[in-house]
């Protein structure tokens, strides 16, 4: 075994065990800290494959931005501990099948499939080549993206700001 | 200006390749050990540092009972902390309470190992090393991730505490961070486009030469379009992102207690204690990086100027000396014999820097060093300053006044860069 595998499988399982601790857990806090344990085990991932940039971007965005919002709103909730209910009809006779079947299927395909698994590294610099990507193939879906995502925030503000009478004081509403 | 060499040359943190050859490990784990001690040192008299440079600021003598000039009062501070009560309060997440101090601990230490402190490589065991733990081509990223991380620390000490005041500090301090962190990020983009690198060694070298052999390049300077607007953003979000006055709403004592760490007793407390002056460290260590120039000397290489590299001895012997010459009138026998006694190690070190082999190697680690020092100080002088801002005028400040001058830096030097070319 080389040392790169123990490292790999070490991030793996931890992914995996962290992935399945989300759905375990009751309270809402400690699934989203195992969801933030599994993007930071995806990023040791992508160390593992030469792209340095994409790890630091997978913990800044996901781990750093993202999660933040999660765990900032379960906390202004002050969400309590979930119940678990046992499987309803519908996930007993549908969702469990269809689960198995995927599951099956995907093993199939990993197996059939006749690609390379060792990881090529990017020959000048994995930045230049996602910017090249980014701001010179795709800008047009690249720039569309980002205005998609500014009608979200702008309908966000909309729906959270309808019919309450109370216009808050220079948009700003108080947290604390 | 190369802008076409994002990620090419410098480090050689191939990291598979890192993990297979135990040499790299080796000498990795003794840079680690040595720059873990330095860094503890460090915080623990910076702390001291701070309410010496408070206490004169208000007219005060500040620690002066332990030890000569209070110098024992970061250890015995240490000792009370490791031998008081560790209190969990009643119907805490006990899991989440013990973990954040060590998270947050974790994070604000393990940044510095991406921070470069001189141009020489040095030699350990047979390996040449340069003077950084790990020279990454993300440095610069790596660092933001673990900062950006950081905010769970607060987040998560404040609600595992099962206390209103906790609670209430860490959403304030949460929102803060995340707020801060935005204007933080921008104010570096501007340095990214003149350098074209996220290496924090190149970073560091793409800053030399001087403007009319005068001004040095450092980015804050830099010839092309200097980054005064992002230093100023930068340097106010960082103190914002470190949770310092007058950014420190978390823990308003006059409204929280003490805000997220309220509950928090003991070494987890010293260890949110710690952290806060560790991320200061990194802090004014990144601004030096960034916009100072880092290790570069601020005077030309000229042979008129030549004499300059025996400034670091002789500020070293001028100290060791007055140290003796004060220490043996001072007013305790235990100061008259230790201050003395660290005057002659001064003085000592001063000669020792002097010689031919080493100054070489002392000038890098000297400006880089004394240029944190100054933003340190300031970093001091500021929070014993200025007020404590109010809620909203926090935020209002955040978003309305230093994220549209961020982005407004951004697209001046972009306009600048292009330009340029």
């Amino acid at each position: 075994m080389t040392p790169q595998l123990i490292v790999f499988l070490l991030l793996a399982a931890l992914a995996i065990a962290a992935a399945v601790n989300v759905i375990l857990q009751r309270q809402p806090i400690h699934s989203a800290i195992s969801l933030i344990v599994v993007m930071i085990a995806l990023a040791g991932l992508f160390l593992l494959l030469e792209s340095e940039f994409i790890a630091a971007i997978q913990i800044i965005v996901y781990a750093g931005a993202i999660m933040v919002l999660f765990v900032f709103v379960i906390m202004l909730l002050n969400a309590g501990a979930e119940e678990h209910t046992n499987m309803s009809r519908m996930a007993r006779y549908a969702g469990l099948p269809l689960a198995i079947f995927f599951l099956i299927e995907l093993a199939y395909q990993i197996g059939a499939a006749t690609v390379s698994w060792t990881p090529q590294p990017a020959a000048e610099g994995v930045t230049r080549g996602i910017s090249m990507l980014l701001f010179q193939d795709f800008v047009f879906p690249f720039e569309l993206t980002s205005v998609l995502i500014l009608i979200a925030i702008l309908g966000a503000l909309v729906l959270a700001q309808r019919d309450e009478g109370v216009p808050t004081k220079g948009g700003q509403s108080e947290i604390t | 200006m190369q802008h076409d060499s994002l990620t090419a040359g410098g480090g050689r943190n191939v990291v598979s390749e890192t993990i297979g050859q135990p040499s790299i490990l080796l000498v990795s784990l003794v840079k680690v050990v040595v720059l873990l001690f330095l860094v503890l040192t460090a915080v623990a008299y910076l702390v001291w540092f701070e309410r010496k440079l408070a206490a004169h600021l208000q007219g005060r003598w500040g620690p002066y009972r332990t030890g000569p000039h209070g110098l024992l009062q970061p250890l015995a501070d240490g000792l009370k902390f490791l031998l008081k009560e560790d209190v969990t309060p009643a119907g805490a997440d006990r899991f989440l309470y013990v973990a954040a101090p060590f998270l947050t601990m974790t994070l604000a230490i393990s940044s510095i190992a991406m921070i470069p402190f001189g141009p020489a490589s040095i030699r350990i065991f047979g390996e040449i090393t340069p003077l950084v733990v790990a020279n990454s081509n993300v440095g610069l990223l790596i660092i933001f991730a673990i900062t950006s991380i950081g905010v769970y620390g607060v987040a998560l000490a404040g609600w595992s505490s099962n206390s209103k005041y906790s609670l209430l500090g860490a959403l304030r301090s949460s929102a803060q961070m995340i707020s801060y962190e935005i204007s933080l990020t921008l104010s570096i983009v501007g340095v990214l486009l003149l350098a074209g690198t996220f290496n924090l060694s190149e970073l560091i070298t793409r800053q030399s030469g001087h403007t009319w052999g005068i001004l040095p390049k450092w980015n804050l300077l830099n010839p092309t379009f200097p980054q005064i607007l992002g230093f100023f953003c930068y340097f106010v979000s960082a103190v914002a992102e470190t949770n310092r006055a007058p950014f420190d709403l978390a823990e308003a004592e006059s409204e929280l207690v003490a805000g997220f760490h309220t509950e928090y007793s003991s070494f987890k407390f010293a260890m949110f204690f710690l952290a806060e002056y560790a991320s200061m460290i990194t802090v004014a260590c990144l601004a030096t990086i960034l916009f100072l120039g880092g290790w570069l000397s601020p005077f030309p290489q000229i042979p008129a100027l030549d004499w300059m590299r025996y400034l670091p001895s002789a500020l070293l012997g001028i100290a060791g000396l007055a140290l003796i010459i004060h220490g043996v009138r001072y007013s305790t026998i235990l100061g008259r014999i230790a201050l003395p006694l660290l005057g002659v190690v001064l003085c000592a070190l001063a000669f020792l820097c002097s010689r031919p082999n080493v100054v070489f190697y002392v000038q890098g680690p000297f400006w880089f060093l004394a240029k944190v020092f100054v933003v340190l100080f300031v970093y001091v002088w500021v929070r014993w300053t200025l007020p404590r801002f109010r809620y909203d005028q926090l935020m209002r400040f955040g978003w309305k006044f230093l994220f549209p001058l961020a982005l407004f830096n951004v697209v001046l030097t972009s306009f600048a860069v292009v330009m340029h070319k």
